[in-house]
């Protein structure tokens, strides 16, 4: 049996028809071949697939794409300005070198939105508490972390002083 | 050196592709028309396969074929077969038993592949693989690696009547037992090396496409490089030319060591994309791939150092088994060997070394190089020696290190296997971490955390490990007519930011701006004709290399044109920041370009293009030497055995840095693996039926950043005086220093119940326990 769905992605509105099974990410990735929300894993650990639903972080392979219908979505794709101009918080992971391979990048930088809008002014300590949800192998977090706390003082008007790698 | 040359830590050019969903990981790309194959493994560890019936299977939706090794053996597909050749001292050869694609009758580890089912989606693939019926016979199985040469253990392959592949030492140990007998002091460690999953973020991924008209087979994979996994596939398949295989890997979500291989699943994609004449995509998920990728360390090593009365070593000797699982990987029984051995004494000055080394087989998932491979698994070994020599001569955990560190003035020092360590400050890096993790200062800050029930201990550890890889590797750099660079790498990048790293060196030696400057890897049909890949913390230094000669070559070649240009001659033509000159007029690096383009433009016999590449070989045994000095400090609870990590010093000589913001990145990635390996992570197979009890991320420990302390990082730069660079690897330094770091740091704060060594992982559990052995009343 197949269901049609609606929802908004970044903006735009969407349909298609899934199957009852059909997560969320696969809807995103399979049927809209949006591929920049990325699958690491097959029990909700790794935090890679996350989007924000309704102005949300949510792993996108928890939900079901009849689930999010009606929703208004966000994806990694969605952050930059229609220019190409980076959003903070992507700039910041740029500065920061808070990513090497990639992979888990999309996941880290919605989950580094989410902090920010969440804990403005989160310490280290925090920062790395929220990332509970989200696994990179290549970074050891350092960047990462350093990254959401300076994209974070960027999007709530405040200033970071980070380590200097110069 | 501008903004955007060597030693800046430039931000990197692949960035902002990924940061905004832009990348093309494998699992991204699709071929129309394609179909999906799902794979049946093996739920049991050791079994006799009594039937296997896919009818069932072959009339589920969608299904197209259903795919067992009487398929692959009717078209002649070869087993994989290990090409490493070792033997023992006497020239008895390691047992070598192949691979087959699908078990054939048998089946030995969990996660062995039985079954292939192809079908039109990926969801009816795997549906309708869950109704091929296979009945097993189960066998009596053995995991485990200290008992896999019992005498009634259950034998992997009873046609070699051992699970030892082979038993191999490097020479005759009587001399090493008498020094050891009659040394002043004498220490013995046991370890238990932990079995790891290299984990890349991606999981395993393939898609398979052939064009039957030119009989022409392409794999998209993530890979670390192509042209090993092309000429393998190759000779799998028969009657497939190896040029007639293109391998892609567009970007890949980390590797680790364990994406430079030729696994059973790419082959039967290959196989079936040939056979069917239809793009064949599987996608692996994180259950498949803890079972089918490649696994890292799992070694039990015993060790005895003796020393003489001034704490000096005079011997050493390694006993050490390494789990290979069942079947031969690429490099499994070689890492303690060729890549670990070699290493030892691992920056200390020993003379006098004994190894012996069993490989053995089990009814687990192969072993091969992860990150470090090998090398972590040698200084751990070292470093828990040195703990125990400090104390066994009543010496401080730094000064039983100072007193047996190379010393400068014995560089290059040859190590007993035969490596040829050419520089580094030993000594001096370590001062250096000692003052930066306030070393001197540990008293107070115990009695500060003693005060609050805690007990805090700083741990030491001095590491040397050996990159560099295979000693080839080449590179091309192509001058577009518009005055851009292409370079076609040998190397491929799959986070360590080549394309930024390289366009700083292009920016440096060819003045041509950092933008200008393009990378075109992983693919091939393009990748150099002696493109080798990026393993082994390799790419710096034979990547690099090869660059920087492969621009020689341009300016060579560019002043031959440019002096025809200029009508001049090429001695007198100068070059500098992108521009030929000589006293009296100029041309720029483009104008060359394009004036190389076209044959009217150059001299007699000079080849049309500004294209050139370069072909690096090494001295086989001039690696480079990556060593650091790495400390760690913890706070551990007694009542709970848990540990916190409070701060984590490295300093390391990874030779002249080509980008900071980058190699600091890559200390931060290692340690943390390192980190990984010494408190979560860990393999566990159950003992009676090697069933796989950590396989997702839901059972086995992957380190979370709340796992980690802020990791300060420092240099001191020794170059490395084998190369043109004077670059060291820095990949693989942290999952050297790490382990021993935090092992040592928990012992020491563990010194007052007389805890001496606990195996990895230090889960709260095991802290827990060695403390109630240890029996003491808290003495808080």
């Amino acid at each position: 049996m197949r269901i049609d769905v609606k929802m908004t992605v970044n903006g735009k509105p969407v349909s298609g028809s899934v199957e009852a099974r059909t997560l969320l990410v696969q809807f995103l990735r399979e049927h809209l071949r949006m591929t920049g929300t990325h699958v690491g894993c097959d029990t909700s650990q790794c935090g890679c697939c996350i989007v924000h639903v309704d102005g949300k972080a949510i792993k996108s392979c928890t939900m079901l794409a009849v689930q999010a219908a009606g929703t208004s979505i966000t994806t990694i794709e969605g952050l930059a300005a229609p220019d190409g101009t980076l959003h903070p918080m992507q700039d910041a992971f740029r500065e920061h070198h808070g990513l090497q391979c990639g992979f888990c990048t999309p996941g880290m930088v919605m989950i580094g939105v989410d902090i920010a809008r969440r804990l403005p002014g989160a310490d280290e300590k925090t920062v790395r508490h929220q990332l509970e949800g989200n696994i990179c192998r290549c970074t050891g977090y350092q960047g990462i972390v350093e990254a959401i706390m300076d994209g974070s003082a960027r999007l709530n008007g405040t200033s970071y002083e980070g380590p200097s790698h110069a | 050196m501008g903004q955007f040359g060597i030693g800046q830590p430039v931000r990197r050019k692949e960035d902002t592709r990924l940061v905004t969903g832009r990348g093309c990981f494998t699992d991204d790309i699709e071929i129309e028309g394609q179909i999906y194959a799902a794979f049946v493994r093996s739920p049991q560890a050791h079994a006799r396969i009594v039937s296997l019936d896919v009818a069932a299977a072959a009339v589920q939706k969608g299904v197209i074929a259903v795919v067992t090794i009487a398929d692959l053996d009717a078209d002649g597909v070869r087993d994989l077969e290990s090409d490493l050749d070792m033997a023992d001292r006497f020239g008895k050869p390691m047992f070598k038993p192949c691979r087959p694609i699908f078990a054939r009758e048998r089946v030995r580890f969990l996660g062995e592949l039985v079954a292939m089912v192809l079908a039109t989606t990926f969801e009816e693939a795997k549906d309708a693989a869950e109704h091929v019926a296979v009945e097993y016979e189960a066998l009596p199985v053995i995991v485990d690696t200290a008992s896999a040469l019992a005498a009634d253990a259950p034998l992997v392959w009873p046609e070699n009547a051992s699970n030892a592949a082979l038993c191999w030492d490097n020479r005759d140990a009587s001399d090493v037992d008498a020094a050891l007998a009659a040394a002043a002091k004498r220490v013995t460690v046991d370890i238990v090396n932990n079995r790891l999953v290299p984990s890349p973020m991606e999981p395993r991924v393939a898609l398979a496409t052939y064009e039957a008209g030119e009989d022409k087979l392409t794999v998209y994979l993530p890979s670390q490089g192509g042209h090993r996994i092309q000429n393998m596939l190759a000779q799998r398949l028969p009657g497939l030319r190896s040029t007639n295989v293109r391998i892609v890997s567009r970007d890949t979500g980390g590797g680790f060591g364990i994406r430079s291989k030729l696994y059973p699943e790419t082959v039967a994609l290959a196989w079936a994309a040939r056979k069917f004449r239809r793009p064949v995509k599987w996608r692996g998920d994180r259950s498949e791939t803890f079972v089918s990728d490649y696994h890292g360390r799992d070694q039990v090593n015993h060790a005895e150092m003796g020393l003489d009365a001034d704490g000096r070593i005079v011997a050493l000797k390694v006993e050490t088994i390494v789990n290979i699982g069942a079947y031969i990987s690429e490099n499994g029984p070689r890492l303690p060997i060729n890549a670990g051995g070699r290493i030892i004494p691992c920056g200390y000055d020993i003379e006098n070394f004994h190894l012996s080394v069993r490989p053995v087989f089990t009814h687990t998932v192969p072993t091969d190089t992860y990150r470090g491979a090998g090398r972590p698994e040698a200084n751990f070994l070292l470093e828990r020696l040195m703990d125990a020599a400090a104390e066994a001569c009543g010496l401080s955990r730094d000064e039983i290190r100072r007193r047996n560190l190379i010393p400068p003035h014995k560089m290059p020092y040859r190590t007993q296997l035969g490596l040829v360590i050419d520089s580094g400050d030993f000594a001096g890096t370590m001062d250096i971490a000692l003052a930066a993790a306030d070393w001197a200062g540990i008293a107070e800050r115990r009695a500060a955390s003693a005060a609050r029930g805690k007990l805090r201990g700083l741990g030491l550890a001095y590491f040397v490990e050996a990159s560099g890889g295979r000693p080839s590797e080449e590179m091309r750099l192509r001058i577009e007519p518009d005055g851009s660079v292409s370079i076609f790498a040998g190397s491929y990048s799959h986070g360590q930011g080549h394309a930024t790293v390289f366009a700083q060196m292009v920016n440096d030696y060819l003045g041509v701006p950092f933008d200008a400057v393009q990378l075109i890897q992983g693919d091939t049909e393009t990748m150099p004709e002696g493109a080798s890949g990026t393993y082994g913390s390799r790419s710096s230094m034979m990547g690099g290399v090869a660059l920087r000669r492969a621009a020689e070559r341009i300016l060579e070649k560019g002043k031959v044109v440019a002096a025809h240009l200029l009508q001049s001659e090429a001695p007198d033509v100068a070059f500098e920041a992108g521009i030929f000159a000589t006293k009296k007029s100029s041309v720029t690096l483009a104008e060359v370009a394009k004036a190389s383009a076209d044959p009217h433009n150059l001299p007699d016999g000079v080849a049309t293009g500004l294209d050139e590449s370069y072909f690096f070989e090494r001295d086989a045994e001039n690696f480079n030497y990556p060593n650091g000095c790495h400390l760690c400090e913890v706070e551990v609870d007694p009542e709970l055995g848990t540990i916190e990590m409070l701060n984590y010093v490295a300093v390391d000589d990874c030779g002249i840095v080509l980008n900071p913001l980058i190699v600091h990145g890559q200390i931060y990635g290692g340690v943390a693996q390192g980190i990984g390996q010494a408190l979560t992570e860990a393999v566990v197979y159950e003992k009676d039926t090697g069933q796989l009890l950590t396989g997702s991320f839901m059972d086995y420990g992957m380190p979370h950043a709340g796992h980690l302390s802020h990791i300060s990082t420092y240099f001191n730069a020794v170059p490395c005086t084998t190369n043109d660079l004077g670059v060291k690897g820095t990949g693989e330094a942290g999952t050297c220093g790490a382990p021993p770091a935090l092992v040592s740091a928990v012992v020491d704060a563990l010194q007052p119940f007389g805890v001496r060594h606990i195996d990895m992982p230090l889960t709260p559990e095991r802290v827990w326990r060695a403390i109630s052995r240890a029996g003491g009343a808290n003495p808080l």
